[in-house]
């Protein structure tokens, strides 16, 4: 266990634990829009800002990627910090300011309106579906190419990418819903990657229940029988 | 060649080389490094290379085709052993009469050489040239000597005899403590003492150890490791050995961007070289320590000389820097413990070791010792790459060693630092110049970039200039950063195309502050520089952008009106003559006029006229 000080509070925890998760735990509010406790953390969008305090040395580092440290004294809600996150804010705000997540919290900061130009940027790049994709699905159908303003996610080329399975998790963890998913009939469509999936119809009830591709991937990565997945969970003896 | 087997092997062999060699014997050296390349160098290689042999020549002088000399600015460079005749600009016209004058009758060729334009004298030898003076050129000074392509010239400069001390029973503690008593500062930007890394990452846990020298050299303008890997490889790899022997490390890296052809070049020829006799590879010189190195080709990203980016970069993922509160020396590359310098610092290596750490410490200044190489560049008449002590002021640099300003004009600033540098106005010209001084006017070190600017730049173009090139090189991963820097550019093309607001300077160093603060990597935490020291010094100049609408350097076209002072103008026609949109008219001996609507806002009416008569409005 490590001793250490949030907002004055005196807290112990497991070593190894991200500032974000021990400062929660006490009841700290910090924004954050790249981190999920599933996945590895980022530090992209820079909104779960904290200042730490390491001997005489004080800095202000993003939480959700900092370790508990023995003696270290943090500071959640230093002038700083609300006004640091609250900038960071107002620049996402800007470069999604039609994303109704985004608007909410930016309004939660105090924040109506940005003084930047507005773009119409529907993701904000923090890397939650590339890294679902690689780290928890396994297959990286999708991750970032180019860099700086030219940032995007995408799959290889723009096309569709072989190794997706179309299991929708990018969608599932996106904060902004910008991936596009839907299932239409028997398709499954991603607007953002380009792609659509034939969806596997239920023996007994015949509701289209999931992608044929995904199904035969898991399948075949569980070991299971062969016509395991003919039937939905919902009619699954 | 073979193995060497032993450090006597190698100075027996070094005894043997220098022994063949005349020291009076005459030698054409050719620089041919980058600049001197574009200068067509190589095609005046060949020529004297014919006209030797034509002249039946070839045992009586040798000639040498060099790495980079600095003197970029008066390329192609030709200096002639043993006496050190300089000769500049050379042509392959020019090379039959240097070889029947200077090699065969000893006469000088007198339209070649160099004239001081402030005292107009010629300077026949090269240690006279007042570009070179007041440098002390004790990492560069080989690369006019020795034949980059050729192990043996490296030799007998004394090349690998820092190894081969080293190897002869100093223990790796005492190179570390050799290298820390020498308060070697990184050379690629940080500053972080050199020997204080290598003893963190040689305590640091695990058994693989890896070293790594950083050529990503990515500033616009700075080109100095590219001409020390270009033309001195060996000073490079030996540092980087000696290193790998203090460290424990049996695995080198040398990351070079794939722009950089001579380099890699050069540098697979050295490494070649070194592992055919046995001073790279297994048992090193008899010993039973193993060093080999790998080069790693980047792909042109500002942002992969930031260490842990390269890293990434290495390892084949896309270079991003990631958290920094693991350091690389305890987990870097393949997460094994990893130390990484710069080409410049590699290069401090041997010297140090050679001469010792006090020698070391009687150059530079306080906290910054050694030498520094600088690429001068800019609006200044010697642009080259100039080695000076540490301490040694801006002013000495630009005016003694770059010949002060082109065309008379009036010095306003200098950017040091590379692209995340600032900009350092005239009353610090007096400033010495080292790590923590420079820090303290709001600029940096860098990698030892420094552009010259004159009344004809306009401070807010220069910021708006560096902010492109960073928003393009920033990885895009950390909001601030990437929005940051878009944003901040964004304001800076307002303010130069005359939409300029009030509270547009204060939103500047507000957004500067915060992608300062609180992004992820170095590139982030210094992007806002050019912006926040060109406001510090230059407040006045944003002012009239936004209020005047006025650039009073006549550089943002938008807001720059040349207009015909009737009073000075005495009708020569030179404007209408030089005028490329036929925007001016007017009759003989009568002022002229411009007519705004035709006007493409060159200047070149401004910079041809020398009645002064052409004013920016």
């Amino acid at each position: 266990m490590v001793k250490l000080r949030i907002d004055g509070k005196e807290i112990e925890a497991k070593e190894g634990t991200m500032l974000i998760e021990a400062a929660r735990e006490v009841g700290a509010v910090i924004p954050s829009l790249c981190y999920n406790e599933e996945l590895p953390p980022y530090g992209a969008c820079r909104l779960c800002l904290v200042e730490v305090k390491r001997g005489k040395q004080s800095r202000i580092t993003t939480s959700c990627n900092y370790p508990v440290m023995e003696g270290i004294e943090v500071s959640t809600t230093s002038e700083k910090v609300l006004k640091y996150r609250r900038i960071n804010m107002e620049l996402i705000f800007a470069r999604c300011p039609n994303s109704e997540t985004i608007k909410e919290m930016a309004r939660e900061m105090g924040i109506e309106k940005p003084r930047f130009s507005l773009k119409d940027d529907d993701c904000i790049l923090c890397g939650l579906c590339v890294r679902a994709c690689k780290e928890v699905v396994g297959v990286s159908a999708i991750s970032f190419v180019n860099r700086g303003t030219n940032r995007w996610v995408a799959t290889p080329f723009f096309d569709h990418s072989a190794v997706c399975i179309g299991c929708g998790s990018c969608a599932y963890v996106c904060p902004t819903q910008c991936i596009g998913m839907e299932d239409v009939g028997d398709t499954r469509r991603f607007r953002k990657w380009n792609t659509e999936f034939k969806l596997k119809a239920c023996k007994v009830c015949g509701y289209h229940f999931a992608p044929e591709f995904q199904l035969e991937y898991m399948r075949k990565k569980a070991n299971l029988p062969k016509d395991y997945f003919d039937t939905c969970p919902n009619c699954r003896p | 060649m073979s193995k060497l087997a032993s450090t006597a092997e190698l100075e027996n062999l070094r005894r043997a080389l220098l022994d063949k060699r005349d020291p009076g014997e005459p030698c054409i050296t050719i620089c041919s490094g980058t600049g001197c390349h574009a200068y067509g160098c190589e095609k005046v290689a060949d020529a004297f290379r014919k006209e030797i042999i034509k002249k039946k020549l070839s045992r009586k002088v040798k000639l040498r085709t060099t790495g980079c000399h600095g003197f970029c600015e008066r390329g192609p460079l030709v200096v002639i052993y043993p006496k050190k005749i300089f000769y500049q600009r050379v042509k392959i016209e020019d090379v039959s009469e240097i070889i029947s004058e200077t090699i065969i009758k000893e006469n000088l060729v007198e339209r070649l050489l160099y004239v001081d334009p402030n005292t107009k004298e010629k300077i026949i030898y090269e240690d006279d040239v007042p570009f070179y003076k007041k440098q002390q050129r004790l990492i560069f000074g080989n690369n006019g000597v020795i034949d980059p392509t050729c192990i043996e010239d490296y030799l007998m400069a004394g090349g690998y005899r820092a190894l081969a001390k080293i190897l002869n029973g100093i223990s790796p503690e005492t190179v570390i403590d050799t290298v820390k008593n020498a308060n070697l500062r990184g050379r690629g930007g940080g500053g972080f003492p050199a020997g204080v890394k290598w003893e963190s990452c040689r305590k640091a846990k695990g058994d693989v150890r890896y070293v790594i020298c950083n050529a990503d050299e990515g500033d616009p303008g700075a080109y100095m490791d590219r001409s020390l890997l270009e033309g001195n490889p060996h000073s490079v790899l030996e540092g980087m050995i000696i290193g790998a022997y203090a460290i424990g490390s049996n695995q080198g890296y040398v990351y070079v961007r794939n722009e950089y052809p001579l380099a890699v070049h050069n540098l697979t020829i050295a490494i070649k070289q070194a592992e055919r006799y046995g001073l790279l590879g297994t048992n090193i010189l008899g010993s039973d320590f193993a060093f080999k190195v790998k080069i790693g080709r980047g792909g042109g990203a500002f942002v992969c000389g930031e260490s842990s980016a390269l890293m990434a970069s290495l390892e084949g993922s896309v270079g991003e820097p990631r958290a920094k509160h693991i350091h690389t020396v305890e987990s870097g590359l393949w997460d094994k413990p990893t130390n990484l310098n710069n080409v410049e610092t590699w290069a401090n290596v041997p010297l140090i070791i050679n001469k010792g750490a006090g020698w070391y410490n009687q150059i530079g200044t306080e906290g910054s010792k050694g030498t520094k190489i600088f690429s001068l560049v800019g609006k200044v008449n010697n642009t080259g790459l100039v080695e000076v002590p540490m301490g040694i002021t801006l002013r000495e640099v630009i005016y003694d060693i770059g010949g002060g300003i082109p065309g008379g004009r009036k010095f306003k600033a200098v950017q040091t630092g590379g692209p995340s540098g600032g900009c350092i106005p005239e009353q610090y010209l007096d400033l010495p110049v080292d790590f923590d001084r420079l820090s303290e006017v709001g600029s940096m070190m860098g990698s030892g970039g420094m552009i010259v600017m004159d009344e004809r730049n306009c401070m807010v173009d220069v910021a708006k200039y560096f902010l492109n090139f960073l928003k393009d090189e920033s990885c895009g991963k950390c909001t601030s950063c990437r929005e940051g820097t878009e944003r901040m550019h964004e304001i800076l093309v307002d303010i130069t195309e005359g939409r300029g607001k009030d509270l547009d300077i204060e939103l500047l160093e507000e957004l500067g502050e915060v992608v300062a603060e609180t992004s992820l990597c170095a590139l982030g935490g210094t992007a806002p520089n050019p912006v926040l020291s060109t406001i510090r010094y230059f407040r006045e100049e944003y002012e009239t952008h936004i209020k005047d609408k006025r650039c009073p350097a006549g550089v943002c076209k938008e807001l720059t009106r040349y207009v015909v002072d009737r009073e000075n103008c005495v009708g020569c026609g030179r404007c209408k003559v030089v005028c490329p949109s036929q925007a001016i008219t007017g009759k003989k001996k009568k002022p002229h006029k411009i007519n705004q609507k035709k006007c493409v806002k060159c200047g070149a009416c401004f910079e041809n006229c020398k009645f002064n008569a052409v004013k920016i409005a």
